[in-house]
């Protein structure tokens, strides 16, 4: 008798396990299909209007909301409501895409987009083309609207920018007799031999040099402003041939003799932010968001006012910046992308970007606006910062950029390290590896 | 023992009672002194060893915002500013703690509610495949969370059509959170109940109790240490939990606190306010310290319930 | 057959404790099961499945990625030894997935050891203690109160190249870059945190042994080693083998220390758990289930040589223990008798175990 029973038990359950495992299979079949291919933008609908939302990271200066209050008083039927996400960018990034992958149900419309991400998310058919014909984008920062495009089709507009700028202890290059900030790499080492010969034991030069993003941008800026090109016209890597070795050897070269510190290995922004605010430090390579840190009187920066800021060096002349910043795109899924389309034209219009960088700091793409008095006057940097960003160059629009930026930290972390430590990779080794990796990956 | 050192000087002039002490005193030769001396030197070492990386996280929330990195081994000027920006309406702190709170708290009691009647169940049921049941309700302990944490992102995120989405809920937290809440609790309260002899119930039965009621009324009470125990000791895996927390719930509003203070930003988007993220350290462990101090012999009696009987 | 079960027949007695109860165990017992089913038993047959499904990399002629997943066998597991794609951290150059491995299987003998040995020191201290025992107790669980995530910010800004650890040592170890010394940040804020807690597990098993027993050895001439050896080990045994069974499985799932103090993605220091969350985040799902079965299974061989080498009672059940042990008698029984049996349904309830 409990022998009959339990067989009965074991099939039922074997039963319950084999339904499951057909349901999981079965759902496998229904996963979204990427592609509505290409087709997507010509059957858009660009005059759908009601409520939306708009995704961005954490608003830090709680500006965010009162520019969307404004559009609200303008727009009572077509009201947008603004979802944070996290501060952090990766999780922003993964909200985004757990969020596109939800079928039907969707509810984010409008999504600021970091410009790394732009290629993969058009990939994932998470972005709508935009029609290029009823956004007008003269006046916007070519690169900017550059890093918005995937395959020559507009995924987004631009929205904010960033770019790199040398932090210089001007008081210590006066005392040298130094008059002007050095535009080349080995100007900037005999600068730094002045300066130490009156104060012994001050570092030369710091960057971001810890494996993370902020190294794939260091990395591409030394390759750049050496005559290479990360990426050449055609979009295909170009990371080991004698120009781009021609910056990554002299980064190595500087590890190797101390022009940059062994410890600059573990420095993201903030540690070398730090170690230039303590005076450890000539010159710094750091975005726009330290000028207000350092120039702070209340004794957390020992260089307020002793410091200038110049475009970063290269190898012959003034270096190439590596291009930051954020993107507006629309949710492929939304439902209401016509009111979508005016939010993001409104949004990064003239005038709502300067008063956007008033109030958030952040860089804007419209190029009119660097040479703002009104805006020059209180952001002393912002002359410097647009000769940066003008030539800035983007990082590769790669789909799998989590991929290749990690491929690129790779390489880079090896061969500073063999320069730092002697442990690493040979530099050459190092980048051979790279090309091959990149070339597999951007295909 | 220290006492009878101090006196026996003392009695010196009565022979038969220092010969006595003499006698009864341990033999207080070097080794003895290197030993005394060893174990306070070996308590001193703990103690620092403890306590002194807890008291840099302290010291460096109570400097100014901007020295969070500072070396000194004293706040030089001590500042409370940490803390406030802490609750500043931008890092929604105390939103963040009440998350926690809420799920914490959530997850404790359906784990006693669910572990209480499974753990009765195994203690005095008799029924089939108990042995596997039990097998099964420990191994799921073994799991590792990295296992389980993929397809539930899947499951959660809205991707089959025969799930809800839960991302950013709080059920997406507190229902994986059970997975390893349960067995603790299965476990020990299953030991505990054991410890209590049955009779007491059969003689509640006889007096005419049924046997939920014999439960209820006799068991439950006498178990309650056990209970509380293994309340405590969830609420603290749950409150300390990281991974799960970090995948499922992102927006702001639904971060649970461990999350929201390992990402505090400043303003600026770039820098890393370590005064702040120590402060928030500190706010989240205070709770959880003063829960351990006062409760120690217990959680030390229910950590060792399984292993030393 | 039919002799057994007539013989196990009228030893059941009717007993409303303890008898005729399966309806009821279900019930209680069915909350339990249903949350271990949809959040354990659910994704580990999803896991299993997503194992064997990849999505084909590249892109179409839009620039559009593939979505469908599709069946590629074992293909997830062999492109592990199959793959040219090779990291180089501490080991030397090799797969992420076997870099991640040695990590792991480093970080958990290292980090276990130490544990052991300091936190059996610290009990053997804390038990010779009698003044400032309360003290020494109440610190001890400082460390392991303090959540993991927080543990490692703290550690993180005490291991800074220009913190506090380095202003000691008087030199600039780069603990936070990726090479051997993160490891060793690892390991000592992981040790920080559990020595004191192998600690308090062995001062809890030191307490059972009468100190009579130590007179006794005295009385014999043991010296303090052999008193160790001989009396304090065996006798704290059980206590130890549990604490590090938990301690080993734990460390061999470590994700939130070196995630949150040296960071992802950096070789020196990915443990298996965080190389598979970096797959899934990058929206592989088919490699990041292999890698986490193979790290479950991994798991699985490590608790069952821990019960069969060192014989840690995990489950701690006497009932059972004594069930088992009535089944392998009634077997010897029914081998003695010439004829094979069945395992005979058991009639043991608590508290009634058989001698």
């Amino acid at each position: 008798m409990s022998h009959a029973r339990t067989a009965r038990r074991v099939l039922a359950a074997a039963l319950s396990v084999s339904a499951l495992v057909a349901l999981a299979a079965c759902s496998s079949g229904a996963t979204p299909s990427a592609s509505t291919s290409g087709s997507a933008s010509t059957s858009t609908d660009w005059t759908t209007k009601g409520p939306i939302n708009y995704v961005q990271g954490k608003d830090t200066s709680g500006y965010v909301q009162k520019i969307i209050d404004k559009w609200n008083a303008a727009n009572a039927d077509q009201k947008v409501t603004l979802i944070e996400l996290s501060d952090n960018a990766d999780q922003q990034r993964q909200s985004m895409i757990n969020n596109a992958q939800t079928k039907g149900g969707s509810n984010y419309d409008v999504l600021s987009v970091d410009v790394v991400w732009t290629a993969e998310f058009a990939a994932n058919s998470m972005l709508a083309e935009l029609p290029k014909d009823q956004l007008n984008l003269d006046g916007y920062l070519p690169a900017a609207v550059d890093a918005s495009t995937y395959f020559g089709k507009l995924y987004a507009m631009p929205s904010t920018s960033d770019g790199a700028l040398l932090y210089y202890r001007k008081d210590l290059l006066d005392a040298a007799g130094i008059t002007n900030p050095p535009t080349t790499w080995e100007e900037m080492v005999t600068d730094c031999k002045a300066v130490q010969e009156k104060n012994s034991g001050i570092g030369c030069y710091g960057g971001q040099f810890q494996k993370y993003e902020g190294l794939t941008c260091n990395i591409a800026e030394w390759i750049n402003s050496a005559g290479g090109q990360f990426l050449d016209a055609s979009g295909k890597p170009q990371v080991n041939n004698e120009a781009a070795m021609a910056g990554v050897n002299a980064l190595v070269g500087y590890f190797k003799d101390g022009t940059i510190l062994k410890e600059e290995l573990t420095w993201q922004e903030e540690q070398s932010r730090q170690a230039f605010q303590d005076g450890k430090i000539v010159f710094l390579r750091n975005w726009p968001y330290v000028y207000s840190l350092a120039s702070k009187t209340d004794g957390s920066s020992k260089v307020a006012g002793k410091f200038a800021i110049a475009p970063i060096p290269g190898l012959t002349g003034p270096g190439v910046s590596t291009l930051g910043g954020h993107n507006m795109g629309i949710s492929e899924f939304s439902k209401n992308k016509g009111t979508a389309l005016e939010f993001i034209k409104w949004w990064n219009s003239e005038e709502n970007q300067k008063a956007n960088l008033i109030q958030t700091s952040n860089a804007p793409t419209v190029v009119s606006l660097y040479s703002d008095p009104e805006l020059t006057k209180k952001f002393p940097y912002l002359t410097t910062l647009y000769s940066s960003i003008e030539k800035a160059q983007a990082r590769p629009k790669v789909v799998k950029y989590g991929d290749a930026t990690l491929a690129i930290q790779d390489a880079a972390y090896a061969a500073i390290t063999y320069g730092a430590t002697g442990q690493g990779t040979d530099p050459k080794a190092a980048f051979d590896a790279l090309q091959t990796k990149l070339t597999t990956l951007i295909g | 023992m220290t006492s009878a050192t101090a006196t026996a000087p003392k009695k010196q002039a009565r022979v038969s009672a220092a010969e006595l002490a003499v006698l009864n005193k341990p033999t207080r030769d070097w080794k003895w002194w290197l030993g005394k001396i060893g174990t306070v030197a070996g308590m001193g070492f703990i103690v620092v060893y403890c306590i002194l990386p807890f008291y840099w996280m302290v010291i460096s929330a109570f400097r100014l915002p901007t020295m969070g990195q500072s070396t000194d081994f004293w706040p030089n000027p001590a500042s409370l500013e940490n803390f406030q920006a802490v609750f500043s309406p931008v890092n929604n702190f105390g939103r963040s703690l009440l998350n926690s709170a809420i799920v914490s708290i959530s997850t404790t009691v359906l784990t006693l509610l669910f572990g209480i009647i499974a753990a009765y169940a195994l203690a005095r049921l008799r029924f089939w495949a108990k042995g596997l049941v039990l097998s099964i309700i420990i191994g799921c302990s073994m799991f590792p969370g990295i296992t389980l944490l993929v397809p539930l992102l899947k499951m959660f995120s809205g991707y089959y059509d025969w799930f809800p989405n839960w991302m950013n809920t709080y059920q997406a937290l507190i229902v994986p959170s059970l997975s390893f809440g349960l067995p603790l609790c299965v476990w020990n309260l299953t030991a505990f109940f054991r410890q209590l002899p049955v009779e007491l119930e059969q003689a509640a039965m006889v007096d005419g109790c049924t046997p939920g009621q014999a439960f209820r009324i006799i068991i439950l009470p006498l178990a309650a240490p056990g209970v509380f125990t293994t309340a405590i000791l969830t609420f603290i895996a749950v409150w300390n939990e990281f991974l799960i927390a970090y995948t499922f719930n992102q927006d702001k509003d639904m971060k649970t606190a461990t999350v929201a203070m390992a990402q505090f930003t400043g303003s600026l988007g770039f820098n890393t306010p370590y005064g702040s993220i120590m402060a928030a350290g500190v706010l989240l462990t205070i709770p959880l310290l003063i829960m351990v101090l006062f409760f120690q012999r217990r959680i030390v009696a229910g950590l060792t319930a399984g292993g030393v009987k | 057959m039919a002799p057994i079960a007539a013989v196990a027949a009228p030893k059941r007695r009717k007993n409303m404790l303890s008898d005729g109860q399966g309806t009821l165990a279900a019930i209680l017992l069915s909350p339990t099961m249903l949350v271990i089913l949809v959040v354990v038993g659910i994704p580990i047959i999803m896991s299993v499945r997503e194992a064997f499904f990849a999505i084909p990399s590249g892109v179409d002629a839009n620039g559009r990625v593939f979505t469908e997943e599709q069946f590629v066998g074992f293909a997830n597991f062999t492109d592990i030894f199959a793959s040219t794609d090779m990291v180089n951290a501490v080991w030397g150059p090799m797969n992420r997935l076997v870099n991640s491995f040695l990590n792991t299987t480093f970080f958990t003998v290292v980090c276990v050891i130490i544990e052991t040995i300091l936190g059996v020191a610290m009990a053997l201290i804390m038990a010779r203690a009698f003044k400032g025992r309360g003290l020494v107790r109440a610190s001890i669980l400082v460390p392991w109160a303090i959540p993991t995530i927080v543990s490692a910010m703290m550690w993180k800004l005490i291991f800074d190249s220009a913190g506090v650890m380095n202003k000691i040592l008087g030199q600039t170890v780069l603990w936070l870059g990726d090479g051997p010394q993160s490891q060793w940040a690892v390991i000592i804020a992981d040790v920080w945190k559990t020595a004191p807690f192998i600690g308090l597990l062995t001062l809890a098993g030191l307490q059972t042994i009468p100190s009579d027993v130590y007179e006794a050895a005295k009385v014999d001439g043991a010296n303090a080693w052999q008193q160790f050896t001989r009396i304090t080990l065996p006798m704290v045994k059980p206590a130890l083998v549990v604490a590090v069974l938990f301690r080993t499985l734990d460390t061999l799932r470590m994700f939130d220390l070196p995630f949150g103090m040296i960071g992802p993605s950096k070789y020196s220091v990915e443990t298996m758990s965080m190389f598979s969350y970096q797959e899934a985040r990058n929206l592989r799902y088919g490699p990041a289930a292999a890698y986490a079965i193979i790290l479950f299974l991994y798991l699985v061989l490590i608790a069952f040589l821990f019960v069969s080498l060192l014989g840690a009672d995990v489950v701690g059940d006497e009932e059972l223990k004594a069930v088992s042990a009535q089944r392998k008698r009634a077997k010897a029984a029914a081998k003695a008798a010439g004829h094979s049996s069945t395992p005979t349904r058991t009639t043991i309830t608590s508290g009634e175990s058989p001698t």
